[in-house]
């Protein structure tokens, strides 16, 4: 399959400190790449580049064609003094108001139309974040630390929304996270980022490979989920058994 | 009523509109500090103006317009802190002006106008280029809003979904520099920004949305010119000092109300 982006040789220094050094990777469409690597790696310097945001020293950077990009910041900063709600915040990608309720609905949160956004907590912020992203029906999903901000059920829940909507519209997924751990379940391909691409490939061969356990050392078993219960969104305890069927490895 | 009563209540009513919408960009975007030191250098421009012997109300547009953009330049640097970069230009440009004008030859400038308004004195020609660039602001707010409030909300996103941040940008300090510009005879380079900040803060306290904060700022602002016009006829104090008053006067009355949204 033709790749999606392909970055070749990319150099990128700040005030004489270098970010990335002779970063390569490919995105394949559909496929789920995540960059993992420790604080100040370069990951969120590397999706800047990517997303034109960051001009790089030096390297290529080419789309197979104009891409539509959705994009997820780490962060949302809104200042208190401005009254925006959750509807409000999807319209600034798209002013159909309808569009706005079904990106809220994939991301299982259509009770929080009118909310104002600063009101939210840190995993419906992400999810109304992805929602907008999704506006743009994007081919290629940059979602910058996703689970940000999120405990450690909710970053389960937020991984499988990921897996899933990556099924259903096939669009290829560029994800940063500073932690295997969770992420491993819903993801094809990882990229270990330290400032130069570390190692790559499965995350069952990153997980064993010698680059990336002198990274985080060994404690970063497989994640393997093993609960028997999870909880909704609104708290309430739902059964677990039918939405993880198929992700016992343990 | 008199003439010029009528003139100093239409020109305050001009500015007192464009203070709604600009003034919530002000207050989301944390630019209150910004719009001082943008008033302040307008200072510099009326001096620049007598200098070379030309229209004032422009020359204060292009300093104001230069001095922002340079503020964005600078501000990329991050070496010191902005409110320090601010604080320290602010008050430069501030005496620059004062110290600019000093030196002009025979320049016959009554400052405590500049400084703190002078509506009484507003000329017909006056209120007609108020009401003119106000509707210019006002229409380009209109025109802009979405991606003006996209910027506000988060500028990588909204600059990935197409926005151009940096013209957007560019355009928003024009139509600060604008308001600056008519402000100033209404209540002067040091009262300006209380315009700006004090009736949308009021409107924050009965919006649920973005467009109902601008507008309502609008009704604040022209509801604190009615009162504070009349109230300095009445007890005859200075009336750009007295607008400025009732604007916080109907601040505080806002604040007994619980905020929404």
């Amino acid at each position: 399959m033709s790749n999606l982006v392909s970055v070749r040789n990319l150099y990128l220094g700040f005030a004489g400190r270098t970010v990335l050094e002779d970063v390569s990777l490919d995105l394949e469409a559909g496929q789920i790449l995540t960059l993992i690597g420790p604080n100040g790696a370069g990951k969120t310097s590397l999706v800047r580049v990517i997303l034109g945001l960051q001009k790089p020293g030096s390297g290529t950077l080419r789309f197979s064609h104009r891409l539509r990009v959705g994009y997820m910041p780490q962060k949302l900063h809104i200042d208190a003094t401005l009254p925006l709600s959750v509807a409000g915040f999807l319209a600034l990608a798209d002013r159909n108001p309808q569009r706005g309720r079904d990106a809220l609905e994939r991301v299982e949160i259509p009770h929080l139309l009118h909310q104002p956004v600063t009101s939210l907590s840190g995993g419906e912020t992400q999810r109304v974040l992805l929602a907008r992203a999704l506006l743009r029906q994007p081919e290629l999903l940059v979602l910058d630390e996703p689970v940000q901000g999120v405990d450690i059920t909710g970053q389960e829940a937020l991984y499988r929304l990921i897996t899933r909507i990556r099924n259903e519209t096939g669009c290829a997924i560029l994800m940063v996270s500073h932690d295997l751990h969770l992420v491993m379940a819903a993801t094809d391909r990882v990229i270990c980022l330290n400032r130069h691409v570390c190692c790559q490939g499965t995350p069952e061969i990153v997980s064993v490979d010698p680059a990336y356990t002198e990274l985080f050392g060994v404690r970063t078993a497989l994640y393997t989920h093993h609960h028997d219960h999870e909880h909704s969104l609104h708290g309430k305890v739902t059964s677990g058994s039918d939405t993880c069927g198929g992700h016992h490895h343990g | 009523m008199a003439d010029f009563l009528i003139l100093a209540l239409l020109a305050g009513l001009g500015v007192a509109i464009v203070s709604g919408p600009l003034g919530a960009f002000v207050v989301w975007r944390r630019l209150a500090y910004f719009g001082d030191t943008l008033a302040h250098s307008a200072l510099l421009g009326i001096a620049a103006g007598l200098w070379l012997q030309v229209a004032p109300g422009p020359m204060v547009i292009v300093v104001c317009l230069v001095i922002a953009l340079l503020l964005l330049a600078l501000g990329r640097q991050q070496s010191l802190a902005s409110d320090t970069l601010l604080g320290i230009l602010s008050h430069s440009s501030l005496a620059l002006g004062l110290v600019a004008m000093s030196l002009i030859p025979g320049a016959r400038v009554n400052l405590e106008a500049l400084l703190f308004g002078d509506l009484l004195a507003v000329t017909t020609t006056e209120t007609i280029a108020i009401w003119l660039a106000s509707g210019l602001v006002l229409a380009l707010v209109y025109w802009l809003w979405t991606p003006l409030l996209a910027i506000t909300v988060h500028e990588d996103l909204a600059r990935v979904e197409g926005v151009r941040v940096g013209l957007v940008k560019t355009v928003q300090m024009l139509l600060l520099a604008l308001v600056i510009a008519i402000g100033m005879k209404v209540v002067g380079v040091l009262l300006i920004t209380s315009l700006l900040v004090i009736p949308a803060a009021t409107a924050r306290r009965f919006a649920t949305r973005p467009e109902h904060m601008a507008i309502f700022g609008s009704l604040v602002g022209s509801v604190a010119v009615c009162l504070g016009i009349a109230a300095s006829w009445w007890w005859d104090t200075p009336m750009g000092p007295t607008i400025v008053l009732a604007c916080g006067l109907l601040f505080i009355a806002a604040l007994t109300r619980r905020q929404r949204g």
